[in-house]
């Protein structure tokens, strides 16, 4: 059993009882919600006759639903509109705080709540939403639920969860030119399996992870879920510190000293115990694209698609299925695999730094007229931010559609679909069967860069072709 | 569509039904219910909408829409069902098609905490024990009575050891898997949790 590490002291700070049960009731420290899964949330407070019982502890935004071309209200798709005025509703009802499209902090729960500084360390944090394990970048615990634990939240601001157990991955060396984070975490997740991590929290650590920015933490973070872990995060540092410094719900004047004092105290140290650790050389990383249905399914870019043989035997029954569905062979390469659509935004990916990353490639070159690209900023302020540095302007010229702020065709909730069996190369999370909008497209996972070479070139290719 | 749907309440103990399987791992819950059936205020039309894009692929050969399976109520599947998203609407989909108790050889952490919270127990049982189920329903319908408080399961020619987290298992025979009523009863410890966090002193501008 672990002990000590972050997760041990964080958990053991917000555990208000030992229920009945034997699992532990747990406080939420910040409970973050949007339209989709919270609806049937506040119907239930209803039907049960309950109030929000701490509405400051809630923020709420829009972002599955929403419109990337015209955010004009009324929104076309009656059951958008039907979304946002139930949930703008409820948040007047229940007096919790809501960040709505114009408001300039709009965006994807998990871009948006970083970015207020309202993710800090040493919070528990819950949404209903699976990407949740986002904000565990920063060092809090934080874990995506169903509605009916919103409900719980909302009416009593806890839920009843069992503790996780808690493995650390540590990645030594760095990253190489041209390899990202989504690259490395798509490893981890191929190395480790896409149900390795039930039952566990993941805790990225070691010298590959210090390196990184706070927006490539939030990917690493992000798709822990992908790998079965609910909940991942990594110890916080000076790059915490500083990236949440001065946002609007950091903590001000003389109380910052005293969070940062207490921040550093939650660190794992070298005498905590994990229930399991692995390590892995993040030198030996290369640029990582998905070829199957699952986000475990993915090779080097230079790799072959595996054969059946190459794999474990409870791999094989999904290798068959992700081959009929893909239209793969094994053994294929998966450079040159012509793509039609590149998708550039998501939780995952959607960040100021990923739209960065993929404008310095995209400068000066043109998208390949056989795909349709477009990019989705991760949130409003990215959106400005990239307006203001001229990036917006960059994705452009080169043949990009820049949208509004969204989940867009990670999930494929409004009107950003592919069509048919359409192939995308996607910096999003998830390559499932008819994830992308329809029930035959195709997704193949990678890092923004890597999209933007997609684009350029029309198929699949290796981005340090590019950066080198 | 089947009899009018009620949806589970109080103590669960015994769920006796016919079996209904679904091969392949790593299902996850955007083919349980697509994205495009999210867009709904409340869960109640999601039964017809069950893997909809599956079964449209399989053109009425989807096990959900075997007329023979039509009244069944205990899912068999295999490992890690229900990864993904934690759409909620995954559970209740199956809820509202008939599905009444899981038994697979592994789910995934949201999907199961879910399934717990809307009163659908998941057992699990070794990957062989499964396929002996799959076997055996390639031939004939299954009918199995599942007893949480023994933990078992079982028809006329066959006999399984369920595994069930203690804590659901015991939630599901005192009736306390709706929890919200539970955590309630801990107001003064919240009220007392609240004001112990270091960072709610800390955070002047939420």
């Amino acid at each position: 059993m672990s002990q000590d590490t972050l997760f041990d002291k964080v958990w053991d700070l917000h555990k208000v009882s030992s229920l009945p049960g034997g699992s532990d009731q747990i406080f939420i420290g910040l409970h973050l919600i949007h339209e989709v899964t919270s609806p049937q949330a506040f119907g239930a407070l209803k039907d049960k006759n309950l109030r929000v019982k701490f509405p400051e502890r809630t923020v709420a935004t829009v972002d599955h639903i929403v419109p990337t071309d015209n955010q004009s209200r009324p929104f076309k798709d009656n059951l958008a509109e039907q979304m946002i005025k139930t949930l703008e509703k409820n948040c007047l009802e229940h007096k919790i705080r809501f960040f709505n499209i114009g408001s300039g902090s709009q965006g994807i729960v998990h871009v948006v709540a970083p970015e207020l500084g309202l993710t800090q360390p040493g919070m528990s944090i819950a949404c209903g939403d699976s990407h949740t394990s986002t904000h565990g970048a920063f060092g809090s615990i934080a874990f995506g639920i169903g509605t009916s634990q919103v409900r719980d939240v909302l009416a009593t601001q806890t839920i009843a969860m069992n503790k996780l157990k808690v493995r650390q991955i540590w990645c030594d060396n760095k990253l190489s030119k041209g390899v990202y984070a989504k690259d490395l975490v798509l490893h981890i997740i191929n190395e480790l399996g896409v149900k390795a991590g039930v039952g566990f929290a993941y805790e990225f650590a070691g010298p590959a992870i210090d390196e990184l920015s706070m927006e490539e933490r939030m990917t690493i973070c992000n798709m822990s879920i992908e790998g079965g872990a609910r909940c991942g995060y990594i110890n916080p540092d000076e790059k915490t510190f500083n990236y949440i410094k001065n946002k609007l719900c950091a903590p001000k004047n003389e109380h910052w000293d005293n969070a940062v004092t207490w921040w550093k105290s939650l660190k794992s140290h070298e005498n905590s115990i994990y229930d399991d650790v692995i390590k892995l050389d993040a030198s030996k990383v290369e640029p990582t694209v998905t070829w199957g249905i699952t986000p475990g399914q993915s090779i080097s870019i230079n790799q072959q698609i595996p054969l059946l043989d190459d794999l474990s035997p409870n791999d094989q029954l999904v290798a068959k299925e992700a081959y009929e569905y893909m239209n793969f062979k094994p053994g294929q390469l998966i450079k040159d695999t012509p793509i039609d659509v590149c998708f550039i935004g998501s939780c995952t990916n959607g960040r100021i730094s990923d739209l960065k990353v993929a404008a310095k490639i995209l400068k000066d070159k043109k998208v390949s007229k056989n795909v349709k690209a477009f990019v989705v900023p991760g949130s409003e302020k990215v959106a400005t931010e990239a307006k203001k540095e001229g990036i917006d302007q960059i994705f452009k010229d080169s043949g990009f559609q820049w949208r509004e702020p969204g989940c867009s065709m990670c999930l494929a909730m409004n009107s950003d679909k592919l069509l048919g069996n359409q192939i995308s190369a996607s910096s999003s999370n998830r390559n499932f069967k008819g994830r992308q909008g329809s029930p035959s497209g195709r997704t193949l996972l990678m890092s923004p860069a890597m999209v933007a070479a997609a684009a350029i070139n029309g198929k699949v290719s290796d981005v340090r072709e590019f950066v080198n | 569509m089947k009899s009018k749907f009620t949806p589970p309440i109080g103590k669960i103990s015994n769920i006796n039904g016919q079996c209904i399987t679904l091969i392949g791992n790593d299902i996850d819950t955007d083919r349980i219910i697509p994205a495009r059936f999210l867009k709904c205020v409340s869960f109640d039309s999601l039964g017809e909408s069950v893997f909809e894009d599956d079964r449209k692929t399989l053109k009425g050969k989807h096990p959900f829409d075997l007329e023979e399976n039509k009244n069944a109520s205990i899912l068999i599947v295999n490992s890690n069902f229900g990864c993904g998203s934690s759409r909620e609407h995954a559970p209740q989909a199956l809820l509202r098609w008939g599905i009444k108790a899981i038994i697979g050889e592994s789910f995934a952490d949201i999907f199961y905490s879910n399934c717990i919270a809307i009163g659908i127990p998941c057992c699990t049982l070794p990957k062989k024990a499964i396929e002996e189920i799959q076997n055996y329903c390639n031939n004939k319908l299954l009918f199995l009575e599942i007893d949480l408080k023994k933990s078992i399961a079982k028809s006329e020619d066959l006999n399984f050891n369920l595994e069930i987290k203690v804590s659901s298992r015991k939630m599901f025979l005192s009736g306390e898997w709706d929890a919200t009523s539970t955590l309630l009863e801990n107001e003064n410890l919240i009220e007392n949790k609240f004001n112990q966090l270091p960072y709610i002193k800390f955070n002047t501008n939420l």
